[in-house]
């Protein structure tokens, strides 16, 4: 039995009081017990910003990597270690602007990450610049006269890049968080979780009672099915008065992409012996240039 | 006329996409089968087809550690290769060539060179039934001229074309004969270069990129993620080619810093992992590699150099990535920086690497170039040791040592070596998060000055320990001489060739071929040079970037510099050439 308290760290958070970050380390952590899975069972992979701050204030296996960079190395600890949850937790620079790139790759190749993007559409940690998911006309001390960028969807493009699992949920609802965290755990492949939150630093715009009465979940809607990838993308345009949540888009049809990878069959790389080998098998390789 | 046996160099010139690399390679075995030495050099273009490509193949009976630049017989696919190689040829040597190939046999016998037309085409036509076989009958022709015993070609005809069954065999072995007859009546008598086979112990022939796989794959490799780049690809595949049957997994990332990233997540839950490159991709690797020095991850790059800056050229060769490797990343932290020279070192450099990147839990950089990435040359099979690959994983703690650990896990214990024992992710005890930003014992994130000063003393400890583990430089030639070369990497080849040459023409001339390259072994380096007179630094690149670094770590001044950077491979020839230079200048 898997406590929340086994995942406790003797390190206080330095977010803001009332970051939302603060709602999505306490779901993150809920999941994780509440899946079962103990600290040692999973390799919680971050960036660099506040988000990706969240292993060091979390009892479990984590490795702080590079800004954008989480994804690859998430994905090199999985091909390492398949018996490892792993869990990416990175913020909407680090996903969508550095690492967008990365997270199309993961998404195409169904590689099992759970990927939590902590989305606040604003630069915290360097003090309030647009990001990637900022509104147009965002006035921000890198778009002193607006920006002129539309946002990116990042729901589209991953539904668009092959993703086959697609969910939206934000940091002023932990229930509902943990619970679409807890799916994703459990899916099979790539798993994206835009995760909307408050920056009450340099977006007082968009607070707690900016999202509230917005977000919509559509699994609570009559006859809204995940499984339809055309719906998904449908609501997946819709950003605004209504913001949609909950499990968009889920496949489990699609075999990840460490169980199609034969060396691994023989269980993790990481705790496969060295050289099982047969002698025919050395003297293959020397027969090759001989 | 004079004959001389089995020294000589053949050249095989052609369109990409004619089979001037196959043959070369078939060749080569077939000789290394005969009891013969050989070293080809491949030269080609950035283009899948046309352009002009070639296959020197050198042949002796001694070893040979580098091609050389003259040449006493072309073997022309095109008519281009006839020009593009004429220079090259010596009075006496010859040209084979289709017979319908355009050549002006008259500006051959004017530089006293025969023509050696034959029916190439046709006898792969008439006897062997598809003109496919063309290139089986220009080797068999060169065995003709040069009368070679076909016994070793046909053996490896067979083996490279038994999957393709019994008929293209035969078809195969049909045309080598006939133009082995027909060249060797034509010919044979005239043409003064013969080799003769002799009795072959069991030799390999493989270039640096697979001596370097074999070895990586003896020691533990597990995990290699790349993005083609030439001329490190072939490492890439070669993983790809024997994952299924040794248990490798690659990854063919979407970009090299996706690639650095990949091998170190795998590196922190504990595989031994690599990503082999050339400069270009190395800059984009770059970006992670101090992510690696500062959490202690080990991993294995393997950079293949070729010019710069930018694209550069993309199939030479050049020795311009040394400073850049030593310096790469912003701030300071400990890698290691291993420099093989020749198959041997490339084998062992494999599996040294590993062990050097878990023992010292820090990035390993091995540097190799095209010119030895793809060069291919015979070595005794003894020479690769499988028998002596060790994998060190250095202080990795155990299941047991876990399970009786009183306290937290500390990932960065501060020890007197610099060292901190390592757990693998998947114990309840060895749960750590370490972060990139500096951080405490525990890897949590912590700005505090002293901590800082402690933990850089702690990670630039273990060079102290490593450089226990770096070789000095290898001596070449005798320990006196009035001539001291100082080389790395792949210049050891030519410059053994350039010694020996200097030493047989009354001169005393050695050598100091430093192959361990960071942390820099300057006492031994010291040592070495303590007795000698005259230092000239032989290097592929502007700059002498290596004598620069000497100064930098001894303060010893090597201002002789033969130095080559039009992304040609150093010759024997043109040390020979500059060190004359130097005599009169």
């Amino acid at each position: 039995m898997v406590d929340v308290k086994d995942y406790q760290s003797p390190v206080r958070p330095t977010w803001c009081p009332g970051c939302g970050n603060f709602g999505i380390w306490n779901a993150v952590k809920r999941a994780l017990a509440g899946a079962g899975v103990a600290p040692h069972e999973v390799m919680i992979v971050s960036g660099i910003g506040c988000g990706s701050k969240l292993p060091d204030y979390t009892r479990a296996n984590g490795f702080m990597s590079l800004h954008g960079r989480t994804v690859p190395v998430a994905t090199g600890v999985k091909l390492a270690n398949h018996g490892l949850k792993v869990l990416c937790t990175h913020g909407d620079g680090d996903a969508y602007a550095e690492g967008l790139g990365h997270m199309l790759h993961a998404a195409r190749r169904n590689i099992g990450l759970v990927d939590l993007v902590q989305n606040n559409r604003i630069y915290g940690l360097t003090k309030g610049q647009y990001s990637p998911t900022s509104d147009h006309g965002r006035v921000s001390k890198t778009s002193p006269e607006g920006a002129i960028e539309d946002p990116v969807n990042p729901l589209a493009l991953a539904l668009a890049a092959g993703a086959t699992f697609v969910a939206r949920s934000w940091s002023g609802d932990i229930p509902h968080l943990s619970a679409v965290i807890a799916r994703a755990l459990q899916h099979r492949g790539y798993a994206l979780i835009d995760v909307l939150q408050p920056c009450v630093t340099f977006d007082k715009g968009h607070d707690y009672d900016y999202y509230r009465p917005r977000v919509v979940n559509v699994n609570e809607e009559p006859g809204y099915d995940p499984a339809d990838r055309v719906a998904a993308f449908a609501r997946a345009q819709e950003f605004g008065e209504r913001i949609p949540i909950g499990i968009l888009y889920q496949t489990e049809d699609c075999p990840a992409y460490e169980e199609q990878v034969s060396e691994l069959k023989a269980g993790p790389l990481a705790q496969q012996p060295f050289r099982v080998w047969s002698e025919d098998d050395y003297e293959a390789l020397r027969r090759e240039y001989g | 006329m004079t004959v001389t046996v089995n020294d000589m160099a053949l050249v095989i010139g052609g369109e990409a996409g004619q089979g001037v690399e196959s043959s070369g390679e078939g060749l080569a075995l077939a000789l290394a089968r005969g009891g013969l030495r050989v070293f080809v050099l491949f030269d080609y273009h950035s283009r899948i087809r046309g352009g002009h490509n070639f296959a020197q193949v050198r042949i002796s009976e001694r070893a040979l550690g580098s091609h050389s630049e003259p040449a006493q017989l072309v073997l022309a696919l095109t008519a281009e290769a006839v020009h593009r190689h004429l220079d090259q040829l010596v009075p006496g040597g010859g040209v084979l060539y289709d017979d319908r190939l355009p050549v002006d046999a008259g500006v051959l016998t004017a530089r006293e060179i025969d023509a050696f037309p034959l029916p190439l085409l046709q006898i792969a036509r008439e006897v062997g039934g598809d003109e496919v076989m063309a290139n089986t009958a220009a080797l068999g022709a060169f065995a003709g001229v040069v009368e070679l015993d076909l016994a070793p070609l046909l053996s490896v005809i067979e083996d490279n074309f038994r999957s393709k069954g019994p008929a293209v065999v035969e078809g195969n072995r049909k045309v080598l004969q006939a133009a082995h007859a027909l060249a060797r009546e034509r010919y044979g008598s005239g043409f003064p270069w013969k080799l003769q086979v002799r009795p072959a112990g069991e030799r390999l022939v493989l270039n640096g990129n697979q001596a370097f796989g074999l070895g990586a794959l003896l020691g533990g490799c597990r995990f290699v993620a790349g993005y083609p780049m030439t001329p490190a690809s072939p490492v890439l595949e070669w993983m790809a080619a024997h994952g299924a049957r040794y248990g490798v997994v690659t990854k063919h990332a979407e970009d090299e810093i996706a690639a650095a990233c990949m091998i170190i997540g795998a590196g922190q839950a504990g595989v031994r992992a690599l990503a082999p490159t050339s400069g270009g991709g190395f800059s984009l690797m770059v970006e992670a590699l101090g992510l690696a020095g500062m959490n202690e991850v080990p991993i294995v790059i393997y950079e293949g150099q070729r010019p710069g800056p930018s694209t550069g050229q993309a199939t030479r060769t050049e020795q311009g990535d040394l400073q850049f490797l030593l310096h790469a990343s912003q701030g300071e932290f400990p890698r290691i920086v291993l420099a093989p020279g020749t198959i041997e070192e490339s084998f062992t450099a494999g599996w040294r690497a590993f062990n050097l990147a878990e023992r010292y839990q820090c990035p390993v950089l091995v540097l190799s170039d095209h010119y030895l990435a793809s060069s291919l040359r015979d070595v005794d099979a003894e020479a690769l040791d499988f028998g002596a690959v060790r994998i060190d994983r250095g202080e990795l703690l155990t299941e047991a040592e876990l399970d009786a650990l009183q306290g937290e896990y500390k990932r960065f214990a501060l020890t007197e070596s610099g060292i901190s024992p390592r757990a693998l992710p998947g114990h309840p005890k060895a749960v750590a998060a370490p972060s990139s930003d500096e951080h405490d014992e525990y890897g949590r994130i912590l700005e505090d000055a002293d901590n800082r000063r402690r933990m850089m003393d702690k990670r630039m400890r273990k060079l102290q320990a490593a450089l226990g583990e770096m070789e000095g430089p290898i001596r070449y030639g005798p320990e006196q001489a009035e001539l001291t070369f100082i080389g790395w990497g792949s210049t050891y080849g030519p410059l053994c060739e350039a010694v020996d040459r200097l030493n047989a023409g009354g001169e005393r001339a050695n050598m100091l071929h430093i192959h361990d390259v960071w942390p820099f072994p300057a006492a031994a380096l010291e040592d070495a040079l303590a007795g000698a007179r005259t230092t000239i630094a032989v290097e592929s690149n502007y700059s002498g970037q290596m004598a620069d670094l000497i100064r930098t770590a001894t303060g010893h001044h090597v201002a002789r510099r033969i130095l080559k950077y039009d992304g040609r491979p150093l010759s024997p020839e043109y040390i020979l050439a500059h060190v004359e230079g130097m005599h009169h200048g």
